[in-house]
């Protein structure tokens, strides 16, 4: 059986005073130098939500603008208003900070989040107005909190403040009184981020045309974790916001690989639809309050609004084959093994030229290649240069070495076969997957017939191995509903045929 | 460059003595590798990591830079950086990398 794309959703929560709070660029900054030039310049360069939603990235990662409009608009992009500045894209939404600190209220099931109750009343029915957002996750909104009770619960209790306009509108408590796996500052990164991957869920869902009944299995792909401390990362953050999304027939577990998650998973999901286990399997993950600002320093230092303050989602919904929607080709898998090393080119030959040799291809029989599409607005200014465009040389570079094309070609190649990087700076989020969406419309529309989808991540964070990793996968145009079942079908007839004829031959011989 | 970095590059020059050392960069872009250089050399110039006014004077060198490439087996080489060679600007970098190393390396005669 074959597996297929049926739905994606993208979403983006613009959290400005997240940024300021949880921001760990920001946290560290207020322990090391609080009365530092960085924390004071900081507020001026803060974006409004009119901002954010006249910027051109973000109207690409909800599907508003397509890459190659976005590619030619010269950059840098942050000085210049999209024409296009609506809050609903073709594949999710730019939700305001209020509305989903509203979110997290609704999706805390411990009553860890407070919020003012003038905070809630006037900002609980615009909520609900979102379409997204059905009444059972609105009727989950508390009803508030006296705002002498948020204020003495963060300067007595220790509980983190939720701010929205630098007011206190609301806090996260601690889950325990000693345990650092649930204190006030890791659960509201947590509930920030299950938030946001419920907003994913439920975008993909409604995108795809899908009952929520028929999802079976969600896969999270986060680097976030959670757990007490005799358990720290013990998980399940899928289970939790598909419990939120209301998909009560899914069960669920956590993928985790830093940025090569989402990749992983998404395998994973394939391979698991493919099989059989499940027919309708869910990939999805949230934001990190934790990144928002994470280049912070030198945006301020080079006089740009800081530009991560935007929290990023994604869902991806892999069912089994309808004969129309595009399909993974779990054949041509890319995968950065513990022998591969960690030079560019051994990483790059492993997630690409290996897997296309292995089925016959070159490098040029892939349209479009997705790998790290970090908005280079934001990490050029940072020191990082142009993460997506750094990838796509390496890849042409390979395929001049190989002979695929001239040297003289490579930026051609670039042009044609890559992509310029718009997502958001969230880690996991930007890895390959946010040109999932327009990939199924350009093999849809018959415009490209296959993109290939490149995860990486960078194992050493964590402190167990110096190994890098990677993996990537094929999308492609449907092939045609159970043509190797229909195949396998007419195979087992020949078979079947033939031993009959043996038989008889065999009889035939006997009776002779 | 990253803090545990820096870590390291001051123990293994304490363990094996810093005329003994030779750093070898990767880094993308000639900026980087030359703030890469300076940090090994001259101390940390974000005065953030445990290099921070500690002038090590290592030699230190890109591995895209001539002097480096010929002291490598050519298939491996070929193998192993050639894709990055005609990916990087390695002129620039070549550059980046003499200006510190003909400031602030100790050990070069």
């Amino acid at each position: 059986m074959k597996s297929v794309i049926k739905g994606t959703g993208y979403i983006l929560a613009h959290g400005p005073d997240m940024m300021l709070h949880n921001g760990t660029t920001q946290t560290i900054e207020r322990i090391v130098n609080p009365d530092g030039e960085y924390l004071k310049q900081l507020p001026d360069h803060i974006r409004s939500f009119e901002d954010v939603l006249a910027y051109y990235p973000n109207q690409v990662y909800i599907g508003n603008v397509a890459p190659e409009e976005l590619a030619e608009v010269p950059q840098p992009w942050y000085d210049k208003a999209c024409p296009v500045n609506e809050r609903y894209g073709r594949f999710g939404q730019i939700m305001p900070q209020e509305e989903f600190l509203l979110l997290m209220d609704a999706c805390d099931v411990f009553d860890l989040v407070r919020m003012d109750t003038e905070f809630v009343s006037e900002y609980k029915d615009k909520l609900a107005d979102d379409p997204i957002v059905d009444s059972s996750i609105a009727e989950r909104m508390s009803a508030g909190t006296d705002p002498k009770e948020v204020a003495r619960l963060v300067e007595e209790d220790g509980a983190e403040g939720l701010y929205h306009n630098g007011r206190l509108v609301g806090c996260v408590l601690r889950a325990h009184d000693i345990d650092p796996s649930l204190s006030a500052h890791v659960m509201l990164e947590n509930i920030a981020y299950k938030a946001s991957c419920v907003l994913a869920l439920l975008t993909a869902v409604s995108n795809g045309g899908i009952d929520k009944d028929e999802i079976e299995y969600v896969i999270d792909c986060s680097e976030e974790a959670c757990g007490d401390m005799n358990q720290r990362g013990g998980g399940n953050f899928a289970k939790s916001a598909a419990e939120i999304a209301g998909l009560n027939n899914a069960t669920g577990s956590d993928c985790r690989g830093f940025c090569a998650a989402p990749a992983h998973a998404i395998v994973e999901a394939a391979a698991l639809v493919a099989s059989g286990a499940y027919r309708t399997v869910a990939v999805t993950a949230g934001g990190a309050t934790a990144k928002l600002g994470m280049n912070g320093k030198d945006h301020v230092r080079k006089g740009l609004p800081v530009l991560e303050d935007m929290l990023g989602g994604f869902a991806v919904i892999i069912t089994a084959d309808d004969g129309i929607n595009p399909e993974i080709n779990l054949s041509i898998l890319g995968r950065h093994t513990v022998g591969t090393g960690s030079a560019p080119q051994a990483v790059i030959s492993a997630l690409v030229t290996e897997p296309l040799e292995r089925n016959g291809l070159k490098i040029t029989d892939i349209d479009k290649y997705s790998p790290e599409m970090q908005n280079p607005d934001i990490t050029k200014p940072a020191g990082a240069g142009d993460v997506a465009l750094a990838n796509y040389k390496m890849i042409g570079a390979l395929a001049v070495k190989q002979g695929d094309i001239e040297k003289k070609a490579l930026a051609e190649f670039i042009a044609e076969h890559g992509l310029v990087g718009w997502a958001p700076t969230q880690g996991h989020i930007p890895s390959g997957v946010p040109y999932i969406g327009f990939a199924c419309d350009d093999i849809l529309s018959g415009r490209i017939k296959r993109a290939m989808i490149i995860g990486k991540g960078s194992l050493f964070l964590g402190r167990m191995t110096n190994l890098f990793d990677g993996v990537s996968f094929v999308i492609q145009a449907n092939t045609g509903k159970d043509k190797d079942a229909k195949a396998n079908e007419s195979e087992i007839r020949k078979m079947i045929a033939e031993s009959m004829s043996k038989l008889a031959e065999t009889l035939l011989a006997d009776e002779e | 460059m990253d803090l545990e970095n820096q870590r390291r590059v001051k123990e293994f020059a304490q363990q094996y003595g810093p005329e003994n050392v030779v750093v070898l960069l990767g880094a993308a872009e000639g900026e980087a590798s030359g703030l890469a250089a300076e940090t090994v050399t001259n101390g940390d110039p974000t005065y953030a990591g445990p290099l921070t006014g500690v002038q090590l004077g290592l030699t230190v060198y890109h591995v895209c830079e001539p002097e480096v490439k010929q002291e490598f087996d050519p298939d491996i080489y070929d193998r192993q950086v050639s894709m990055m060679e005609m990916v990087l600007d390695v002129e620039d970098i070549t550059k980046e990398m003499s200006a510190i190393r003909d400031e602030y390396c100790k050990y070069i005669h």
